[in-house]
């Protein structure tokens, strides 16, 4: 089981109010968690990653076990507390007043 | 007896204002979407109570949200073909969001760029909706304006959108550029009595016309004249920031132009100024009233450099006479030390007997007139900063 925090709004447009948790068969990389999590909620499409290029969106970030993982490739390995649900994937928006 | 319905879109939610036919208590319901940028909401003319909505966000992108029970609650309306409309635990699927620019050979144009801040070529990227223009006829269709701009169409009640890409491949798209805003196709006006021919209006590139439901388009810009562009007559290349239209007039067209206050008379083939006495005629919004198609209304701003109103007084001017002769408007509006701006969607007018017309500012506060203009009183104060304003009638 992969637990995943997202960003208040992306709770909010999810309809979720804590953490949500995933069940990935294969291997747990970036690419197959969001994979999951848009596959398990159809409205987060296009709000993490962009429609067309599939890149991360600008403001957002990825992080675990207190690691930047915004720029690793997405089809690397997530660390294995990701991958146990020991530890949380968590996407982050960028910090902005305002 | 009749009821107004307020939709206001702010940078930090939407809000519905409502009120009777008298127009002088209203409820406020919101925010709804909470922390998100509005950009426009907007109820279809065929059915009243579905509503269209473009939330938006630097973070998270682009949300289209629908209600189809006036604005009490919303879903997102897309949804892959053939699929069910919600998930196994209730929730709604939703494509809603997905503007692809249609680069198909089939029905496409190629992917081109545009002109950039600093003059260099820059390809063509979607970032938000700024406009969403229901049909007047049909509550499943209904157009949207973006940026970077083109216009998209939906026919299944806004769950799958389809770029009309004849206008952004049309040829002169490489010398369209961003205003400071962005380049944003920001209005969208359907003819009623021609269901084939749209205006729209981009900044900074102009106006555009179809009279082919939008396989087509046209430069209309000829008449309009921009001193901070190299050639200030060019084809395109003009800021427009509104254009308005009476419906029983439609070849008669208002605009406010970055600078410049204009008529055309014959569906945008030729333009004129009609700024006449206007303190300024830099400004944004723009629109006719109701009954009387030779009323309109402007609020002008400082300057392209001050966008404020100027003296610190908040004035509405409007001319009875279809431009260049101005009145102003200033009677429960603030006359000393107000420095707001109304931007280019945030007026609307109602469609009641004695026609009401509305706006919002940047200082977060909503007027409404119950008398053409006349008087003004706030409906609210203390929203975010407005960035649109639409009425509804509703019987």
């Amino acid at each position: 089981m992969i637990r995943v925090v997202l960003p208040q709004h992306l709770r909010t447009l999810a309809r979720v109010t804590g953490e949500v948790t995933l069940n990935i068969a294969g291997p747990v990389t970036t690419r197959s968690v969001l994979d999951a999590l848009e596959a398990q909620y159809p409205m987060l499409q296009g709000t993490i990653r962009d429609h067309t290029t599939r890149q991360r969106r600008a403001f957002l970030r990825f992080f675990a076990c207190e690691d930047d993982l915004s720029h690793e490739s997405p089809d690397s390995p997530l660390p294995k507390e990701v991958a146990s649900g020991k530890e949380p994937f968590l996407i982050i928006g960028a910090i902005a007043g305002g | 007896m009749s009821k107004v319905r307020v939709l206001v879109g702010t940078r930090k939610g939407a809000f519905i204002l409502t009120s009777d036919g008298k127009r002088d208590k209203w409820d406020v319901s919101g925010p709804h979407f909470a922390g998100w940028e509005i950009y426009h909401l907007k109820g279809s003319p065929a059915d009243p109570n579905r509503i269209f909505a473009s939330q938006t966000s630097g973070w998270f992108g682009q949300i289209i949200q629908r209600s189809d029970d006036g604005g009490k609650t919303w879903h997102q309306p897309g949804t892959p073909p053939g699929e069910a409309t919600t998930a196994p635990d209730g929730t709604p699927k939703a494509e809603s969001n997905k503007f692809v620019y249609d680069t198909s050979t089939e029905t496409g144009a190629p992917l081109t760029t545009h002109q950039f801040y600093d003059g260099t070529q820059h390809p063509w990227e979607f970032k938000r909706v700024w406009h969403l223009e229901p049909s007047l006829t049909d509550p499943n269709t209904v157009y949207a304006g973006i940026e970077d701009a083109a216009i998209f169409r939906s026919t299944d009640g806004a769950q799958n959108w389809k770029e009309l890409s004849g206008l952004r491949g049309h040829g002169t798209g490489p010398k369209w550029q961003p205003g400071a805003g962005g380049m944003c196709l920001h209005t969208i006006i359907l003819d009623p009595t021609n269901p084939k021919r749209i205006y729209i209006a981009i900044s900074a590139a102009g106006a555009f016309r179809t009279d082919d439901e939008g396989k087509t388009w046209k430069p209309i810009n000829k008449g309009l004249h921009s001193q901070y562009i190299p050639d200030p007559n060019a084809e395109v290349g003009h800021c427009v920031h509104h254009v308005a239209m009476h419906p029983q007039k439609p070849d008669v067209l208002f605009m406010q132009k970055h600078w410049d206050v204009m008529r055309s008379d014959d569906a945008g083939d030729n333009w004129k100024e009609i700024s006449g006495n206007l303190p300024t005629d830099f400004g944004f919004v723009i629109d006719v009233h109701a009954h009387e198609p030779e009323t309109i209304y402007v609020v002008p701003i400082k300057s392209d450099s001050e966008h404020f109103v100027p003296d610190g007084k908040l004035r509405v001017y409007r001319s009875r006479s279809g431009g260049n002769e101005w009145e102003p408007l200033t009677k429960g509006l603030p006359q000393s030390n107000c420095y707001v701006n109304v931007l280019r969607d945030a007026m609307a007018v109602d469609k009641l007997d004695e026609c009401g017309i509305y706006f919002g500012t940047s200082g977060g506060q909503v007027y409404a007139s119950a008398d053409a203009g006349d008087s003004w009183n706030p409906i609210v104060r203390d929203l975010p900063p407005v960035l649109a304003v639409e009425v509804q009638t509703l019987k």
